[in-house]
């Protein structure tokens, strides 16, 4: 076909108002920007992560991308088409093609329809009825790996990775070519949450699939996203393949965020960056480089200039002072 | 001396589909000053474990036996609602995973602070003096002027902090933490962490500390618990666990933590099989299904094996399962 990426998102914003009329009134500002100015590719059969704390824009951009939220600016193009032309028509088509997983596994489900209508459903939406839905269905059960007797169970009866199941089979039921997965394994244990990304895994190799993964839990990312980006205040600040940002983070919100990490070892001695935990408000976003109230390794120049998106390796970062490769730097800094 | 010693208690839950044995013979002590750790699977009784101790069974639920001391005297099983209500945020305190739903966000921090400390003699203005030092402790800075700001000004690192304030603002004796770091990020979590230790410390009081992070619990707790289908499978010190667990699921449970892979692995391990139906709760060992040592013996419900020190396990084989991890 094309050499288009299947997504490519150009400096995107997505903004909120806030306040009410009286804030309006008074002068003061209305809106925040929960996205601001991000962009990324993504090509067939790749597996993103955003990562970055509770407020920093990861679900906010994963909606826009589905066009559940209206951007503000920039541009979303999915198969080489600009998402913002497309009709309500459109989109419905489109719907077929991104498929979306959010992030309850329990409470994305219709609690009063049985697991056999819930796979049905988006055969149902799609006008595509035609087709034997129970042989889909079992197909699908068999395809996330429950027994064929759960078309009959109701959600309550599932257990979190159960429910979590179901919803991997929803979300693959109409061959999508991208799935957006917002907290797929938040909740559930090492054991279970293994299975669920082992199945995400083999369903991406067999059938070909992109993936958009949001998470906040770095082991994660680890095993199956081949790019991350770090997302702060509503932009990226670091993005490239997994395995060199783990190896080597550049920017030193990344490097606090991998240093946090807890590992399951009593004895282990962190070394970690320390950072001040006072997150600044979107309302007041802070001068120069965003980060710089709360990097250890800020200069007189991050307070007063925006650095610019360099590439470094395989990575994007936006920092006046990358640290170097293998944090060597880091380390003689950190306090624990 | 034992905070809370909890003694061969059962739970059972009356469902429309049976009688659900949801607790079974559960020992487990919280000594004094230290933090305890409590993991499994969801489903595994962690939430009621928490709920029989402060006295919240739903209606359905039913103590079938076994005793909770709580300072050694009075019986949390037997206490009436009046005496649990004197203990709960006096001596017992607890911190939800969702700190915005802990907190009412249509009245100010410092009212909410304040209204904690209603049994308290104290003024209002010594009170809110009390509060602000607490905000102070949990690193809220200018709690001054926070004091009169509602829920939705904080951020959700904050709101968990705050929470924790609240908790501890009447120097409970016994803190129950129930995944207070879940919703938070990596930093934010470690934060937590580090400011819960440094409080225990200050504070002088007891944890317990409920998380599937494995990470988490291995960083703060001094002694963990591990939970499986309703049964306490193996308890000890932190340390004796994670370098030489003697149960089987805590050996698989362990494998399964994807912290331990130090890089991208094809396919990720799990544990075959499923829960057990508590319905229809198997004889014998609660593990069975799922281990790969089990034999004729199996077939009857393991006691608690002493296996060094502390560290007890309720697994028959606990002699074969000790060296290489799982």
């Amino acid at each position: 076909m094309t050499t288009e990426p299947l997504l490519a998102v150009s400096n995107l914003r997505v903004r909120f108002r806030i306040g009410g009329v009286i804030s309006a009134l008074a002068g003061r500002l209305t809106e925040i920007e929960a996205v601001a100015g991000v962009g990324f590719t993504l090509e067939r059969g790749q597996t993103l992560a955003l990562v970055g704390e509770s407020g920093s824009g990861k679900t906010t951009l994963a909606r826009a991308v589905n066009g559940l939220q209206p951007a503000a600016s920039g541009s979303i193009r999915f198969e080489g088409r600009e998402l913002g032309n497309f009709s309500n028509a459109g989109w419905k088509s489109l719907r077929r093609k991104i498929s979306m997983m959010f992030q309850d596994p329990v409470g994305s489900l219709s609690p009063r329809l049985s697991v056999r209508s819930l796979l049905a459903e988006p055969f149902a939406i799609h006008g595509l009825s035609g087709r034997s839905l129970n042989a889909e269905v079992e197909r699908l059960l068999a395809l996330v790996g429950l027994p064929r007797d759960f078309a009959d169970r109701y959600p309550h009866q599932l257990s979190g990775g159960q429910a979590r199941r179901v919803g991997v089979a929803r979300a693959v039921a109409l061959d999508p070519v991208l799935i957006i997965a917002d907290e797929p394994t938040a909740g559930l244990d090492v054991s279970i949450q293994g299975e669920v990304l082992n199945l995400l895994n083999s369903l991406r190799d067999r059938m070909g699939l992109s993936m958009l993964i949001i998470t906040h839990n770095l082991h994660v990312v680890r095993q199956i996203a081949d790019r991350m980006a770090v997302m702060y205040l509503g932009r990226f600040v670091e993005e490239g393949e997994t395995e060199a940002i783990f190896q080597a983070p550049r920017h030193p919100y990344t490097a606090a965020l991998l240093s946090a990490n807890p590992e399951p070892d009593p004895d282990k001695v962190h070394n970690r960056i320390a950072l001040p935990a006072d997150v600044p408000s979107l309302l007041d976003r802070p001068s120069g480089c965003e980060f710089h109230t709360r990097c250890p390794f800020a200069q007189d120049i991050c307070a007063g200039q925006v650095p610019a998106s360099s590439a470094l390796g395989t990575s994007r970062l936006t920092c006046h002072f990358p640290l170097d490769a293998g944090t060597r730097a880091v380390k003689t800094i950190a306090t624990t | 001396m034992t905070i809370l010693d909890v003694k061969d208690l059962s739970v059972d839950f009356v469902t429309e589909t049976g009688t659900l044995q949801a607790l079974r013979k559960v020992n487990l002590a919280v000594p004094a000053n230290r933090i305890v750790g409590v993991v499994g699977e969801s489903g595994c009784g962690k939430s009621t474990l928490i709920n029989t101790v402060l006295g919240l069974l739903a209606e359905n639920g039913a103590v079938t036996s076994g005793e909770i001391l709580f300072e050694g005297q009075s019986d949390l099983v037997h206490l009436d609602a009046n005496g649990m209500r004197a203990l709960r945020g006096q001596k017992i305190a607890t911190v939800f995973q969702d700190p915005m739903g802990a907190l009412n966000p249509v009245l100010s921090v410092g009212r909410q602070m304040r209204d904690i400390q209603y049994r308290s003699a104290l003024s209002r203005k010594e009170k809110d003096a009390r509060s602000i030092e607490m905000l102070r402790k949990v690193r809220i800075p200018d709690p001054e002027r926070r004091l009169a700001q509602f829920p939705h000004e904080f951020s959700g690192g904050m709101k968990q902090r705050i929470a924790i304030a609240m908790a501890l603002l009447m120097q409970p004796s016994l803190l129950i933490a129930d995944e207070p770091t879940t919703a938070l990020d990596a930093t934010l979590e470690v934060a937590i962490i580090e400011l819960l230790k440094d409080l225990q410390q200050q504070i002088g009081c007891s944890v317990l500390f409920i998380s599937h992070h494995l990470g988490v619990i291995a960083e703060l707790c001094d002694d963990m618990i591990v939970m499986y289908a309703g049964e306490v499978v193996e308890h000890g010190s932190t340390r004796d666990i994670f370098h030489n667990a003697r149960h089987p699921y805590t050996k698989k449970l362990l494998a399964c933590d994807p912290a331990r892979l130090s890089r991208r692995e094809p396919q990720l391990p799990t544990i075959p099989g499923t829960l057990p139906d508590l319905r229809d709760r198997p004889k014998g060992c609660i593990f069975q299904a799922r281990c790969e040592f089990t034999d004729e013996a199996c077939a009857e419900m393991p006691p608690d094996i002493p296996v060094g020190g502390a560290h007890v396990t309720r697994c028959w084989h606990a002699g074969k399962t000790t060296g290489a991890r799982a």
